[in-house]
């Protein structure tokens, strides 16, 4: 499958931004240790940032930032 | 609510929503540390924007500020679902996104209405040895942008799609929120597959996990 037609695919699941942006603190911290076990219990999150470029670097910030704590 | 919070969280609870010195210290050490998140932040970033020098720190220096405006207005809304100190920073990375959105349009090397569809296939790794695979496959895109778009999702389209524009930098333009244009991109993203599976350019099957 190429660039294009993963762009063009979408996920029933995904829960847009604005749930994705309410959970993210949640999510992350969850990722943060066990990511199998964030996508398993948030897969309307999961789903969501990995389509969503914004709220996927909006994730990796807060990661960077949970370790470096 | 603040007996179920680890005792980290539960003092940051305590401390915000109190008074006087102890609460002046908080709010001190929380902007410290998110200040310290935002530059960091922008530093990660770097490869998204072109703010360095001064004007970095000043945008640090901003979005921390925001981030604890933000804070200390929504405390009442931590349930503790994570450690305090998770969810605060969570807004000033939002902050530091808005903010690289709004600073694009100083230095735009765009034009919202330029449709230059010869970048396409480079926006989506498609490889010049690879045209007999993709050729008809972008000819029928362009015919279902033309035909299966509103005006609102054919612009989104075109900024973001074809000339690169940053979501973020669409949310300020229109000022609007990154849920609203995200979900006029999904439904245009649906709309388009649609068509393409129907005219034959796309095989139907069902939506994968991890395509």
């Amino acid at each position: 499958m190429n660039g294009l037609e993963r762009f063009l695919r979408t996920d029933p699941r995904d829960s847009g931004c604005e749930r994705a942006m309410e959970l993210l603190h949640v999510y992350a911290e969850l990722a943060a240790t066990d990511p199998v076990e964030a996508e398993l219990w948030y897969p309307e999150v999961d789903a969501h940032v990995t389509a969503c470029g914004p709220c996927a670097e909006d994730l990796a910030g807060l990661l960077a930032a949970i370790r470096a704590t | 609510m603040v007996d179920d919070m680890d005792p980290d969280s539960a003092e940051w609870v305590r401390t915000l929503g109190g008074a006087g010195p102890e609460r002046e210290d908080a709010l001190r050490r929380l902007h410290e540390s998110l200040l310290r998140i935002a530059r960091s932040e922008l530093h990660r970033r770097a490869g998204q924007h072109r703010i360095d020098g001064p004007e970095l720190d000043d945008i640090a220096h901003q979005a921390a500020a925001d981030a604890l405006l933000a804070i200390t207005g929504k405390i009442d809304q931590f349930r503790g679902d994570s450690k305090f100190t998770t969810w605060a920073f969570k807004f000033v990375i939002f902050e530091v996104s808005n903010k690289i959105g709004r600073h694009f349009w100083r230095h735009p090397d765009v034009a919202l209405d330029a449709e230059d569809w010869d970048r396409l296939p480079a926006r989506f790794g498609l490889a010049p040895a690879d045209e007999s695979e993709w050729r008809d496959l972008l000819v029928g895109l362009r015919r279902a942008v033309d035909d299966e778009l509103t005006e609102r999702q054919r612009a989104l389209f075109v900024a973001i799609v074809l000339n690169g524009v940053p979501l973020d930098a669409m949310v300020a333009r229109f000022g609007t929120n990154r849920n609203a244009i995200y979900k006029t991109l999904f439904d245009a993203r649906r709309k388009l597959r649609a068509n393409l599976v129907a005219n034959g350019y796309l095989d139907q099957h069902k939506p994968t996990r991890r395509p």
